[in-house]
C-alpha cells in the first residue's frame, strides 16, 4: 500500500470538488463563460474519476486482473489498435449499423401502415408495448442458430431489438399533431399523404428521434451480446468473452473503451441531427439560450 | 342487427384486434415451422427409407421433431408444462428453479438500483455542483453498451471469491439506476413554484419540503421509471448468467440450449422470461395503483 498515492487522489478529489462548487456558484453575465463553465464542470468530474481510479488502484496495489489503472488500459489500446479496429469493423460497421437501419426503417414503415389501417393499430400497439418490455436479447441464440455465426445473425438480433421501440414511438408520435392543425390541413383540402409529410411526420420527429436514441444503445448491446453465443474469431463481444477467460483484463477494458466511444459518438450524431431537424421544439430552443 | 352492433363494438375495442393479430402470428408460426423443418424431415425419411407419405403425416412429423429449427407452439407449451408442473421446483431440471435464480438476482439488483437511483436524484436536486457535474455522465453512462462489461464483472468477482447472486445483481443495478435517477430528478423538480412558495411561507426547511412535497410529487415518476427499470434489470440478470458457463438461471438455459441445439429448451426459457417480465411490470403497476389510491388519486 502506498499512502502517498492515496493522499494525492484524496487531495485531487477534494480540490476538484471545491473548484466545481465554486464554479457553479458563479453567475457571469457573459454567455460564453456560462457555456464554458457548463462544459468544464462535468469534464473536471470525469477527470477526477480517472485520477482517483488511477491513484487508488496503484496506491492500494489492486491486482491488474481485478481492475487495471487507466494508464495501463491506454497503453494497451495503443499497442492493439489493429485488433480493436478489426473488432470494431465486424461488430459496429457490419452488425450494428446495418441492423440499426433495417430495424428502424421497418419499424417506421409498419408504424405508417398501422396509422393508415386503424385495425392494425389497435391490434399491433398493445402487442408492441408488451414486447418492448420483454428481454428480447434472449432471441440471440435462436438467431445465431438460424443465420449462422457471422454478422448476419447479429444483424437479425439488432433488427428485432430496434423494431419495437421504433414502432411504438412512431405511432404515438403520429398522434402528436393537434386537432386544430389537422383541421387546418383539411381546409387546405390536403390528401392523407400531404398531411402526413407536411404536418404529422414533422410533429412526430421528436418521438422518432427518441426511438433512434434508445435504439442506438440497444443495437450495440444486441450485437455484442449476440456474439457471446458464437462468432467467427473477431468481434467486440467475442474478444470480451475470450479475453476475460484468459485474464487479459486490460484488453477487455480497451475493448469496452472502444465500445463506449462508439456508443457515445453514435448517440451524439443522432442528437446533432435531431437538433437540426427539430429546431422548432421547445427543448431544443431552450438549449440555444 | 344486435349482433352486428356487438361486432362493431368489439372491433372498436382493443381485445378483438389483438386476438386476431395473435391468431395470425400463431398461424404464421406454424407455417414457418413446417417450412423451416422440412429439409431435416426429408433427410429423416430418406435415411429411414420411407418413400411415401401423406401430407398430414408429413406436417405432423415436422411439427414434432426432437430438435426442430423452429419448434411448434405446442412443443414449447408441452416443454414448459413438463419442466414446471411435473418437476419438483428444487430439481435442477425444473424451469421454476432456473426462473427463481434469475428472479432473485433481478429483484436484488432492482432494489439496490432503485435505492441508488433515488439517492442520486436527491443529491442532484439539492446540490448544483452534483447536478452540473454528474448529470451529463449519468446520461453518457447509458450510451455505453454496459452489458459488454457483464462477463468481466462476473469472472473478475468470481476470481476474488464473490460468486452467486451478487455479481449478476450488480449488473442489474447498473442498468436499473439510470431510469430511476433520471425519472426521480424530474419528479423531485415537478412541484410547481406556487407549491414551493407555499412551503416557503410555512418556513419549511429543505428536508421538510422534501418529505412533505417533493417526495409525493415524484411518486408517478417513480412508478413509471420502476416499470422500465425492472424489465431491464431482468435483461441484466439474464445476460449476467451467460458467461458463468451455463450453471443455473434462464440465461444459462439459453446458453446450454444453444450449445446442444436444444431449440425447444431455448424457446421455453424465452417464453418463461417473457412471462416473468410481464408479471414483474404488472406487479409494479398494481403497487402503483394501491399507492396512488392511498394518496387520494381518484381515477
Amino acid at each position: 500500500m502506498n499512502t502517498n498515492l492515496l493522499m494525492i487522489a484524496l487531495v485531487f478529489w477534494l480540490g476538484a470538488w471545491a473548484l466545481n462548487e465554486f464554479l457553479v456558484r458563479l453567475t457571469p453575465q457573459n454567455q460564453t463563460i456560462v457555456k464554458a463553465i457548463n462544459l468544464f464542470v462535468p469534464v473536471l468530474f470525469g477527470i477526477t474519476l480517472l485520477v482517483i481510479w488511477e491513484f487508488v488502484t496503484r496506491g492500494l496495489n489492486v491486482s491488474p486482473i481485478l481492475l487495471p489503472p487507466p494508464s495501463m488500459i491506454w497503453a494497451r489500446i495503443l499497442v492493439s489498435l489493429h485488433i480493436l479496429w478489426a473488432d470494431f469493423q465486424q461488430t459496429f460497421l457490419k452488425s450494428v449499423l446495418v441492423g440499426f437501419f433495417a430495424g428502424c426503417s421497418s419499424g417506421f414503415l409498419v408504424a405508417i401502415a398501422a396509422d393508415r389501417v386503424p385495425f392494425l393499430k389497435r391490434g399491433l400497439l398493445p402487442i408492441g408495448n408488451f414486447v418492448s418490455a420483454l428481454p428480447i436479447v434472449g432471441v440471440a441464440p435462436i438467431m445465431v442458430m438460424w443465420f449462422g455465426f457471422d454478422y448476419q445473425s447479429k444483424v437479425a438480433v439488432v433488427v428485432v431489438m430496434t423494431f419495437f421501440p421504433m414502432l411504438v414511438n412512431t405511432v404515438s408520435g403520429l398522434a402528436a399533431a393537434s386537432v386544430m392543425e389537422k383541421d387546418l390541413m383539411r381546409t387546405y383540402a390536403s390528401s392523407y399523404w400531404q398531411t402526413l409529410f407536411s404536418l404529422r411526420l414533422p410533429a412526430a420527429a421528436p418521438f422518432i428521434f427518441n426511438a433512434l436514441k434508445i435504439n442506438s444503445t440497444l443495437a450495440l448491446i444486441g450485437a455484442i451480446v449476440a456474439e457471446f453465443f458464437g462468432t467467427p474469431i473477431v468481434g467486440m463481444g467475442f474478444r470480451i468473452s475470450t479475453e476475460v477467460g484468459r485474464m487479459n483484463v486490460d484488453l477487455v477494458w480497451a475493448e469496452i473503451a472502444v465500445a463506449a466511444l462508439a456508443g457515445t459518438c453514435f448517440y451524439g450524431v443522432i442528437a446533432l441531427i435531431e437538433r437540426k431537424v427539430t429546431f422548432w421544439h421547445p427543448s431544443v430552443r431552450a438549449g440555444r439560450g | 342487427m344486435y349482433e352486428r352492433m356487438m361486432n362493431s363494438k368489439l372491433m372498436q375495442g382493443k381485445a378483438l384486434p389483438v386476438l386476431i393479430i395473435i391468431g395470425l402470428i400463431l398461424v404464421f408460426w406454424y407455417v414457418m415451422a413446417v417450412k423451416l423443418n422440412t429439409p431435416w424431415q426429408l433427410g429423416v425419411y430418406e435415411r429411414a427409407g420411407v418413400t411415401e407419405w401423406t401430407n398430414s403425416q408429413f406436417i405432423n412429423d415436422t411439427l414434432n421433431q426432437d430438435r426442430p429449427v423452429l419448434p411448434s407452439v405446442h412443443q414449447v407449451a408441452e416443454e414448459i408444462w413438463n419442466t414446471t408442473v411435473l418437476k419438483s421446483p428444487t430439481s435442477r431440471r425444473s424451469l421454476i428453479y432456473h426462473t427463481w435464480i434469475t428472479l432473485s438476482a433481478t429483484l436484488l439488483g432492482f432494489t439496490i438500483g432503485t435505492i441508488l437511483g433515488i439517492s442520486l436524484a436527491i443529491g442532484i436536486v439539492h446540490s448544483r455542483a452534483m447536478d452540473k457535474s454528474m448529470m451529463p455522465w449519468i446520461i453518457a453512462s447509458q450510451t455505453i453498451p454496459i452489458l459488454a462489461i457483464a462477463p468481466m464483472i462476473i469472472v473478475v468477482l468470481n476470481a476474488i471469491g464473490i460468486s452467486g447472486v451478487l455479481p449478476k445483481a450488480l449488473i442489474s443495478t447498473y442498468l436499473s439506476f439510470f431510469p430511476i435517477a433520471v425519472g426521480m430528478v424530474k419528479g423531485f423538480r415537478s412541484p410547481e413554484q406556487i407549491q414551493l412558495d407555499l412551503m416557503h411561507t410555512y418556513a419549511a426547511s429543505k428536508s421538510q419540503v422534501f418529505s412533505t412535497l417533493r417526495w409525493f410529487a415524484a411518486m408517478p415518476y417513480l412508478f413509471t421509471s420502476m416499470k422500465i427499470a425492472i424489465s431491464i434489470s431482468l435483461v441484466g440478470a439474464i445476460v449476467g448468467e451467460l458467461p458463468t458457463g451455463a450453471v443455473a438461471g434462464l440465461g444459462a438455459r439459453l446458453l446450454s440450449g444453444s450449445y446442444y441445439g436444444q431449440t425447444v429448451q431455448i424457446w421455453s426459457a424465452l417464453f418463461m422470461a417473457a412471462a416473468l417480465a410481464a408479471t414483474l411490470v404488472s406487479l409494479v403497476g398494481v403497487v402503483e395503483k394501491i399507492v396512488t389510491r392511498k394518496m387520494g388519486v381518484r381515477t
